[in-house]
């Protein structure tokens, strides 16, 4: 498979997910701000626009319209849904000749409605589910009419990358939300996991709980470690690992920090979880490039300075 | 301006209107009132319109004679001040002790009938009485886990209550689909108020059934009973199953063996330590009670008394919600709380008494007579407004039955303004607040069921019979509880998303290179 096509569609899957999971997490946070007004409006912006990695001057005046413009609607914003599904539709459209027709116009009609205003006219609500239905439909196309051959591999490894990253971001609003509301609460709601974890511990409710369902969950297809398994075993089809050791630096980056987070003590996890959350973050950052750098080398394009000497 | 309450005759009818007092509104509607005077009649229309598909798309239905419908919910809410609900939460407390004290008398020694409060006939002849229930004593002391007060506000505004229920009191689910779907269609209102969260109530439930199981079971498993797909309430059941995390079974997914109750699973049975029941006795234990039923689980009743299982609420409950009994509550709470009732009672004759049946008879015409043992409106004859021959078939049924009647003045209930065929119309509420006893304290969800006639003028708001439903809100007071603590917390700033190729090109010069590339292509150029 050609390298830029792989590229591809490894993005693809990183850029579907995450404008599912950022649509996921502004339902949740806005219908909070809505519902509890004990949430002071400006702190609770700013923590996410933080821990989405939006840099935001301290002059600027916070509020949830502002939040909705950075990380929803405007397209020149890099976090925003709005430019992560345009870059969906663009990463497909480098690789329109392999995929499938259904996959092709479940992304491009999606971006269509993105570029006509249709997605902002909904209003957040609807906008924020509308998006989750529609990356629903593209997994599920994707599911339903791709070869399992290497550009799936590669699609399901961006995916999972991105939902491990997406999660751990996830954890750490709760974790800086404090005592105030239900965090935990809203963070399961907004992996569509709420009543999952309450069948799996009984309905009882603990942060404890919470927090080791959404990280170290072998089952639930949010969970951190779930999602790195995923993409462990990924990797592993890519490149068939020989008898001793791993060779794919990707391989060896994901494992250590999952097998990092699995065997060791939850509470010892627990008790920094935006610092074990930022590191889980860097391993995505880095397993991506290893990735780019094994897989995609060169598809980059030779950038020529010529007589800039 | 075109007010949405321009001609809205509330505040000078018989009833009182909870939202204007004649001259204006009252303060605890104004904002809502601000925002509804805001929108065009239109934009309300579609806000109403977007409710109602919300709750077909969720499913929120109830089952009209076999006929699944939408839930008919309004879009203005009603809202209760912090004062009043204080009181509501008093009173329904109070009342849920004393019934609690009562059944566990009327199951044990009767204490209540040696001491004269009320007759022993009176329990020993209403239907709901079981002797197969005695002396079987629950774990914690509780029978009534969960109950529904039915309240009125009379006239002059005060809340009296009109019906207890502690069987298997329906619709609390409806108040928490209801506060998501006002609070998705009213978002600028709901942001004004400051209103009690309705949220909580299935772990409040969750904790209060995990307290009732059997001693010496450290992790009890908790399920729901339900009738099964075809019941009315079903969707309910189904919600609370879901929202606590716990089993839903049916009659057929349970067996009794050697005095324990097991659910059949895929990894063989597993015993089951409390079941919140939405069957009710009559189905419960074919061994004990109607034999044809297929809605239970034989030797139920049995395991219960070996004190294996717990059923929440307890078998019998129906003596204490029976409406002659209801005459009663009153001296109840005086008889074993020592206290005054908080909540008035609605004035009641009782049919069985030779006196009151004679005046009540002589007046048929202006009063509301209701079967004692009747639930969903059935059977309810409102005098003025019921036909001769009506009245004296009536008449026949109390001189062959008289304990089965009660008769109550017409009370008048007080109106809320609702959104009926794109206007705004006086609409007779009433009100079921939600209580969960967990044996230590009665907790009474901040908010409740208000049930609303959608015909004009219509006095019975039971959703069998064609009512409707509106939000609840409980306004959280100013001074009451401690200084909330603000979030003070500010999160790092992480390091975003890599971006990937797709973003960076869409800010960078590639695809003008491209483009370029394309048109000289397109005018036939220089080739290569």
């Amino acid at each position: 498979m050609l390298s830029r096509i792989a590229q591809s569609m490894f993005w693809i899957g990183r850029y579907v997910e995450r404008a599912e999971d950022t649509a996921r997490i502004l339902d949740v946070q806005t219908q909070l701000l809505l519902e509890d007004t004990s949430h002071p409006e400006e702190t609770t912006c700013r923590n996410l626009l933080a821990i989405m990695g939006v840099e935001v001057a301290d002059d600027v005046t916070v509020d949830t319209r502002f939040m909705l413009e950075q990380l929803a609607y405007d397209s020149t914003a890099p976090a925003s849904v709005a430019a992560v599904l345009a870059a969906a539709r663009e990463s497909a459209r480098r690789a329109r000749e392999t995929l499938s027709v259904a996959m092709w116009e479940s992304i491009n009609t999606t971006h269509r409605s993105v570029v006509t205003g249709q997605f902002r006219a909904q209003g957040p609500a609807s906008g924020f589910s509308w998006v989750r239905d529609r990356a629903a439909l593209i997994n599920g196309a994707a599911d339903a009419t791709m070869t399992r051959d290497e550009g799936w591999q590669f699609l399901i490894l961006g995916r999972c990358l991105e939902r491990a990253d997406m999660t751990s971001r996830l954890v750490a609003t709760a974790a800086y939300a404090g005592g105030v509301g239900a965090p935990w609460t809203s963070t399961l709601r907004a992996c569509g996991g709420y009543e999952a974890f309450l069948r799996t511990y009984k309905g009882a409710e603990t942060e404890r709980g919470a927090a080791e369902f959404l990280l170290l969950d072998r089952l639930f297809p949010r969970s951190v470690v779930f999602s790195l398994n995923r993409a462990e075993q990924c990797l592993d089809n890519l490149e068939a690992g020989g008898r001793a050791g791993f060779q794919n630096d990707a391989l060896r980056l994901i494992g250590r920090t999952r097998a990092d987070l699995e065997y060791r003590a939850l509470s010892d996890v627990v008790a920094d979880l935006p610092g074990e959350m930022e590191k889980l973050q860097l391993t995505t950052a880095l397993a991506t490039e290893s990735v780019t750098r094994r897989f995609f080398a060169g598809s980059e394009g030779t950038n020529w300075h010529g007589g800039r000497i | 301006m075109d007010s949405m309450f321009a001609n809205y005759p509330g505040g000078q009818g018989a009833a009182y209107d909870e939202m204007f007092d004649g001259a204006g509104p009252r303060p605890a509607y104004g904002a809502v009132r601000q925002t509804l005077d805001s929108m065009t009649r239109a934009e309300l229309a579609a806000r109403v319109e977007a409710l109602q598909s919300s709750y077909l798309d969720q499913g929120v239905t109830f089952d009209i004679g076999g006929e699944e419908r939408a839930f008919p919910l309004d879009i203005l809410p009603r809202v209760i001040e912090q004062e009043a609900f204080v009181t509501i939460e008093r009173g329904v407390a109070q009342r849920v002790r004393a019934l609690e004290a009562f059944l566990s008398d009327v199951y044990d020694t009767g204490q209540v009938f040696a001491d004269g409060v009320i007759p022993r006939r009176v329990i020993a002849t209403s239907s709901h009485f079981h002797r197969a229930a005695a002396s079987i004593r629950p774990p914690n002391g509780v029978r009534v886990h969960v109950s529904g007060i039915d309240l009125i506000r009379d006239d002059a505004g005060e809340f009296r209550v009109l019906e207890d229920n502690v069987r298997v009191p329906s619709g609390v689910s409806y108040v928490m689909t209801n506060r998501r779907a006002i609070a998705s269609a009213l978002p600028e209102t709901f942001a004004s108020h400051r209103i009690r969260p309705v949220a909580g109530y299935p772990q409040r439930l969750l904790a209060a059934l995990r307290a009732a199981a059997p001693a010496g079971v450290a992790d009890p498993t908790v399920v729901v009973l339900t009738p099964g797909v075809f019941n009315g309430a079903y969707f309910e059941h189904a919600l609370l199953a879901r929202t606590m995390g716990v089993e839903l079974v049916e009659g057929r997914d349970l067996e009794c063996r050697r005095g324990r109750v097991m659910m059949r699973t895929t990894n063989g049975p597993e015993p089951v330590h409390v079941i919140y029941r939405r069957v009710d006795d009559e189905f419960l234990d074919p061994v004990h009670f109607r034999g044809d039923s297929m809605l239970g689980c034989p030797g139920l009743v049995d395991a219960a008394r070996s004190g294996q299982v717990v059923l929440a609420n307890a078998i019998g409950n129906g003596v204490a919600d029976d409406k002659l009994v209801y005459t009663y509550v009153p001296d109840l709470i005086r008889y074993y709380l020592g206290e005054e009732p908080v909540l008035r009672n609605v004035d009641t004759w009782r049919l069985g008494d030779a006196d009151a049946r004679e005046e009540v008879l002589d007046r048929l015409d202006e009063l509301v007579v209701k079967p004692v043992d009747g639930s969903g409106g059935k059977g309810i004859v409102i005098g003025p407004a019921a036909s001769r021959a009506e009245l004296d078939d009536l008449r026949v049924k109390v001189m062959a039955e008289p304990r089965d009647f009660i008769a109550q003045p017409v009370v008048q209930l007080s109106t809320v303004p609702t959104f009926i065929d794109g206007t705004m119309g006086p609409r007779h509420v009433d009100l079921r607040p939600f209580a969960v006893n967990d044996g230590s304290k009665v907790w009474v969800l901040p908010g409740g069921l208000t049930r609303v006639a959608l015909a004009e003028g219509e006095l019975i708001v039971n959703s069998s019979r064609g009512g409707g439903s509106k939000d609840t809100w409980v306004l959280a007071g100013t001074q009451s509880g401690a200084p909330r603590e603000e979030v003070t917390v500010t999160a790092r700033p992480a390091e975003p998303p890599s971006n990937g190729p797709a973003i960076e090109d869409l800010t960078s010069g590639r695809d003008q290179q491209e483009q370029q590339q394309q048109s000289r292509d397109e005018w036939g150029g220089d080739p290569c």
